[in-house]
This record gives structure tokens, sequence and C-alpha cells, in this order.
């Protein structure tokens, strides 16, 4: 048999097997959605939805949603959720949480949402050490408006309105929001994953589910900040979002744990490691002289 | 011809997909194609190959949803019946 | 037990009294004291008061609690609420039953209160207590409307209604029964395919109208116009054969019905209208008054707002004439020299001899 017959998989399988991946997330009522070919937000949502299943939780969590494409799915997700205005999603949080503090309440906010409109929001709330969970899905654009500069907007991206790509000493430079929020006294965890690959993906569940864990315990705020593809903002195909990610915003906002178990770790730290780990794939041998 | 054995299968919902191709890179044991065809949006989706491994990156990387993942109890080897 | 008390105390008491546990505010003259008082009395009952980094952070704090169908306030100045206006409107349109304080300096937030600073098509339930006593019921009638009609409500105090004492009595007052809060979002229906969603962009859960802002505008229209038609307050005196009847609201009210009552001791034919709710405007009341009068008077501290509705109500049956007009002291947050019976009735006799007043 060629490896080009293609196999039928329009039904389950009849031999014994058992499902690995569900289609959907058992909190999201159903998969139809508007948002653009190869986008990377629903790839956190399917995460988020799974921990909040997994920790037993749905039946006392509160999600709170800014303005963003992401918005679109508070009619599809089966949590009790609030939507708030631009930014604002950390106070309405702050409020919700303080009537009810048993309950799971996190945000769901672009960099749009969080690093422009809302910033002294996400700051303040960090700042009161509110056992919330803020997350943040940061693609670099305000993807709803078509792909305009945010303030995470990386050193020579081109957006709508930096056609000649963001040139810092005439827009500015980009906020690592993980790295400010994580210096507060009052936020536990913090930590920036990506969903450009599976692993990328899984890890960033298991970062969820450490914000979410921290918060269950009471004790305090936590941010998880997803780098996400968006390539019709980037004006690229679908298939290069992945790739972009990792080379552009990729390479500025580092991913990794910026504050876990008390200790912090500064983004350019955590660039300082991955350029290590570069070095000694790329010159195996020297590993030992290195370390 | 060399037997290829599949430790997993999958469906996808071919009628959900927005032919993004995130799915295709995504695949470790590269059973994934893009059709030639296109579903009633328009858009060309995803068809298998023999060959999957069960691992479930298509639904982790998959923005809308398309794939189920399963592992076979005793691994398929194809040539025969495949499913 | 009847004490001796700060209005901005009695308020904060009233909304204890009313089942409030959730206020957050950011400091301002003349707000400032109802913050103090519900910072401390608030968590004695359980409740929370946060001091808020601003404004645009106190009202969607508010946002949240509210939308837990935790009765919830904020408030502050006109300035302060100006901030906090695109919330306003919002919650208007996610049928969120709010109380918003405006302790404002003078009179000079009456289009604020009434037209709001925001955007879209949105009313605010406007009610404006004359003194420290109709303030605690007030308060509590604000709570009570908020969740009757799922529609913020504004009690519009200013300087010397927080900051004058007066002997108060404050018990819980039965409105009336209520529908359930089904609506509000307690984090319990996750995973039942029945969780709900407070929106105010007109999304909803329901496949069917999964995003329908029209259905939603036309829904918030009809519950306006309901409110319209049911929520009305007024006092009027003497208007079944007042010559000039003088309209005024909130304390510069208290003032024109003393200096009223006063004069019609005295055989003069004057009256008064007293709205008490802002919105809904008692034009009808006021078209009824204007048919019998030849003159109507409009006292109030600000440059001349109420008195567009005032005109809007008279329909030209009667002269509008302004007699009230700015009025502060010099801090700009107190009281004028115009709030005085001694000014207000010249005025007002002015106003009967058909003569201009300077505003």
């Amino acid at each position: 048999m060629s490896t080009d017959t293609f196999l039928p998989t329009d039904v389950p399988p009849t031999r014994p097997s058992h499902k690995v991946e569900q289609l959907k997330p058992d909190l999201l009522l159903h998969t139809n959605h508007h948002l653009c070919p190869g986008c990377g937000e629903p790839l956190v949502l399917r995460e988020l939805l799974e921990v909040v299943t997994e920790l037993g939780a749905a039946e006392r969590t509160i999600g709170v949603a800014g303005i963003g494409c992401y918005t679109a799915f508070s009619s599809a997700i089966d949590l009790d959720l609030i939507q708030a205005l631009h930014g604002r999603a950390p106070s309405v949080a702050t409020g919700a949480k303080r009537m009810l503090p048993d309950r799971l309440v996190f945000t769901l906010q672009g960099d749009g949402d969080m690093v422009n409109e809302g910033l002294q929001e996400v700051i303040h709330t960090a700042a009161r050490g509110e056992s919330i969970t803020c997350v943040l899905l940061n693609n670099g654009v305000f993807g709803e408006t078509g792909g305009h500069m945010t303030s995470t907007t990386v050193i020579g991206q081109r957006t709508k309105n930096t056609l000649e790509g963001r040139d810092g000493s005439y827009h500015g430079y980009p906020i690592l929001i993980g790295d400010l929020l994580a210096q507060l006294e009052g936020t536990v965890y913090a930590a920036r994953g990506s969903v450009h690959n599976a692993a990328a993906v899984a890890s960033t569940k298991r970062m969820l589910r450490k914000a979410f864990e921290s918060q269950l315990r009471g004790q305090g705020f936590s941010l998880v900040e997803v780098l996400t593809m968006c390539p019709t903002g980037w004006f690229i195909p679908t298939a290069d979002g992945p790739g972009y990610l990792d080379d552009v915003l990729g390479t500025v906002h580092i991913t990794g744990e910026l504050k876990a178990d008390g200790k912090l770790v500064t983004t350019a730290e955590l660039r300082a490691r991955s350029q290590e780990r570069a070095r000694r794939q790329s010159a195996p041998g020297q590993e030992a002289e290195r370390v | 011809m060399a037997d290829i054995t599949s430790r997993g299968t999958v469906t996808i919902a071919t009628e959900s997909c927005k032919g993004c191709d995130l799915c295709i890179p995504a695949c470790p044991p590269k059973v994934l194609s893009m059709s030639e065809d296109v579903n009633a949006m328009g858009f060309r989706y995803p068809k298998l190959r023999p060959g999957c491994t069960g691992c479930g990156a298509c639904a982790l990387v998959c923005p809308d949803f398309c794939f189920e993942v399963f592992q076979y109890e005793v691994p398929v080897t194809h040539g025969a019946e495949t499913r | 037990m009847q004490r001796l008390i700060e209005g901005s105390e009695a308020i904060a008491d009233a909304a204890v009294a009313a089942g409030c546990r959730f206020f957050a505010g950011y400091p301002m003259t003349p707000f400032t004291e109802l913050l103090e008082h519900l910072a401390r009395k608030l968590p004695e009952v359980g409740g929370t008061c946060i001091n808020a980094e601003s404004e645009l952070e106190a009202v969607g704090m508010a946002w949240g609690a509210v939308a837990t169908g935790a009765r919830s306030a904020t408030g502050s100045t006109g300035q302060g609420l100006a901030l906090m206006q695109e919330s306003f409107s919002e919650m208007t349109l996610a049928g969120l039953p709010l109380v918003i304080f405006n302790m404002s300096r003078g009179q000079a937030d009456y289009f604020q209160s009434t037209r709001g600073g925001g955007h879209g098509d949105y009313r605010h339930i406007v009610l404006a207590p004359m003194d420290v006593p109709e303030a605690t019921e007030l308060t509590q009638l604000a709570f009570h409307l908020a969740d009757r009609w799922r529609n913020p409500v504004l009690v519009y105090g200013d300087y010397l209604l927080a900051h004058t004492y007066e002997s108060v009595e404050i018990e819980p007052i039965d409105y009336g029964t209520l529908p359930a809060k089904d609506w509000a979002v307690d984090g319990s229906a996750g995973g039942s395919g029945k969780s709900r969603l407070v929106s105010s962009l007109g999304m909803s859960k329901d496949p069917k109208r999964s995003v329908d802002p029209e259905s939603l505008w036309k829904d918030v229209a009809k519950r306006h116009r309901e409110i319209e038609a049911t929520e009305v307050r007024v006092e009027c005196g003497f208007t079944e054969d007042a010559e000039l009847v003088v309209v005024a609201f909130g304390t510069a009210a208290k003032f024109v019905r003393y200096v009223v009552r006063q004069m019609r001791e005295q055989g003069v034919p004057v009256g008064y209208v007293r709205p008490i709710s802002l919105w809904p405007f008692p034009y009808s009341a006021l078209a009824e008054a204007a048919e019998r009068a030849t003159r109507v008077a409009v006292f109030e501290i600000n440059a001349g707002q109420m008195i567009d509705d005032v005109r809007l109500s008279v329909l030209g049956r009667a002269p509008v004439v302004a007699i009230g007009g700015i009025s502060t002291d010099a801090s700009g947050f107190g009281v004028g020299r115009l709030l005085d019976t001694e000014i207000i009735r010249e005025r007002i006799e002015s106003a009967l001899k058909g003569q201009e007043v300077p505003v």
C-alpha cells in the first residue's frame, strides 16, 4: 500500500482504541468561530478550558473577557462570563473575586487590551496581590482592527501604522509586560508561553495550570502571557505564522517562567539561557567547556 | 513495499477547516497533507496517510477544532483493513 | 434611633441598610467623606470597600462586583464620574444594577447626570434628594430601582448634602419584592450548558442570537420607555393657583420651597415644582403647572442646564426665565452666596414683576 493512499478520517476508528485528544474541550459549547485561519488564540483557549476541567473547577469559575478577537468566544465558552470594556478586565475581575473569593477568576486579554488600554489596571491589580489570573494573548498587534502597532510590537515589526517596521526612535520600544508584573510583590506566578508548535502549547498548558493552582491556594496575582500567531495582522501566509512568531516576537518576548516559587527570572536571563542552549546545539562537542 | 504501521489515527472535521496548514509541519511523522479539493467554505483541508502515532500534535495546533485523536490498543499495519 | 450625623455618613448608613456590600471609589472633594465612611462601615458587615487607584478602576471593580449579584456602588464628583462614563453607558446596556453617587460641586452636573457623558443610547434613573433625611430614603430606593429595572441609578447630591449634619434614623426600607437575579454570574453554572454571560455587546450563549446588538439596543430602549412611564417623582406646591412657578432640584429646592412657602403665607401667588427624579423628568407635572401660570422661573446653581428640560415641559405655554446662576465659594467646591433665602426671594420677586435677573 502506497503512502499516497489516504485513510478515511470522517468517523472514529472501529478497532480497539482510546481517545487522546478530544475534538473540543468539554467547556466549549461548539466549535464555530469567526477567527481568521491560522490564529493562535483558539489554541490557548483550548488549553485554558481543559485546565479548568482538569482542576474540577468548572462550577466555581468566573471568566472576564476583554475586547479583542477572542471576545467572540464568550458566546461559546460554557463558563460564567463577564464581558469587560477594553482594558478594564483586571478591575472587573477584582470586583467579582472580592465578592466571591472562593471562585477561580481569570481574565482573557490581548496585548492591546492589557498592555495598551489597561496597563495601569493590570499593574495595580498585581500590586494589590488580587488572587486572580490574567491571561494575555500577545501577538504584538491590534488584530481586531486589522494589524496595528501595540505596546508589545517588537522593533522592526511591520504593522499597518509602522509600515517600514517599528522604529524605536520614532515609535518607542516594546514593553515586556511579564517582567514588569513579575517584579511586583503581589505577583506570585508569571510566565510567558507560546503556541507556535505542539510542544510550546503543552508547555503553556502547564503554565496555566500552575497559575490557576497558585490562585486556588489564595497566594496572589498570576499572569500567563502567551505569544499567539496573527498571520492576518502580520500580513504573512498562515503557514508562516509559527516561524514568524519564533523569529520575530519570540526573540524579544522570550518564553519561560518569570516568577515561580518565589524566584524571579528576567527576560534578559531567559534570552541568555536560550542563546546558551542554541550554542550547545550548534557545537555539541564544546558543551563541557561552557558548563 | 514496506509495511507502514499506524499506532493511532484521527478524525478530521473537514468542514470546520480554514486551511491554515498549521497541522502539516506540526505532525511529527509527517502523515498529513493538504487536499486538492476544497470544503464548502472554499478551504483546502488536511488528509491522513498511514503512519499516525496518535501523538495529538495536530489537535494542539489546530485553531479550528478539527481533530480528534485516537491511539490503537494494537498498532495497525497497513496493507489490509486500515481503520 | 435618631442620630445627628453628617450627610455622607447618613448616605453610607443608608447604603449599608439597603444591602450594599461593595463600594469602590477614588477620593475627590466633596465626595471623599462618603468613601471614608464606607471604608469603615462595609467591612463591619462583611462587605468590601476598595480605595481604587483611579476612577476607571473604581467603576471596573464595581462592575465585577455587581455582575455577581451583589448590591454595589461607586461614586465621585462630576469630574471623577466623567472618567467613568464609558463604563456607565456599557453597564446600562449590560443591564447591571449599579448605584452611582455624585456629590457634585454646585449643581453643574445636571447635563452629565441626565444626558450622560458616555456613548450610545442610554439613560440612568437620577434621584436628587433635597436634604439628608430624604437622601437616606432615596439612597435605599436607588438600590431597589436599580435591581427592579436592571439599570444604573444615580443619586445626585452636592457639597451641602454631603457635609450638613442632620438628625436622622436609618432603618432598612422595604420597597417590595424583586425578581431573582438569575442573570448574575456567580461562577456556578460552568459546564452545565446553561452558563451565564453578562454582555453589553448584545452577545449571548443562545446560538440563535450569539451576536445581536440591535435586539439588545431595542430592549434597552423599551426598558427606558417603561421607566419613563413608571418612575417619575416630583413634589409640587401651590401650583393650582400660582402666577409664578419656581422650579428647582436638590438642596437648592429646599431653599426655594422655604421661600415660596413664606411668600404664600404673605399672600404672594407663587408655587414651586421640585423634580425628585431628574430622569425621568416630570414633564407632565410641569406642563400642568405651567398651564395656569403666567411665568415659570428656574433656580439652579449653574449656568442653565435643567432649564432646557423645563422649556421642553412648558413648550411655550408660559415664558421661562432663569433666576439661578453660577455661585461657588473660593475653592470652587462649595456653596456660593446665591444659596441664600433672601437672595432667592429677591429674584422670585423680580421674576414676578417680569424683570430680568442677571445670571
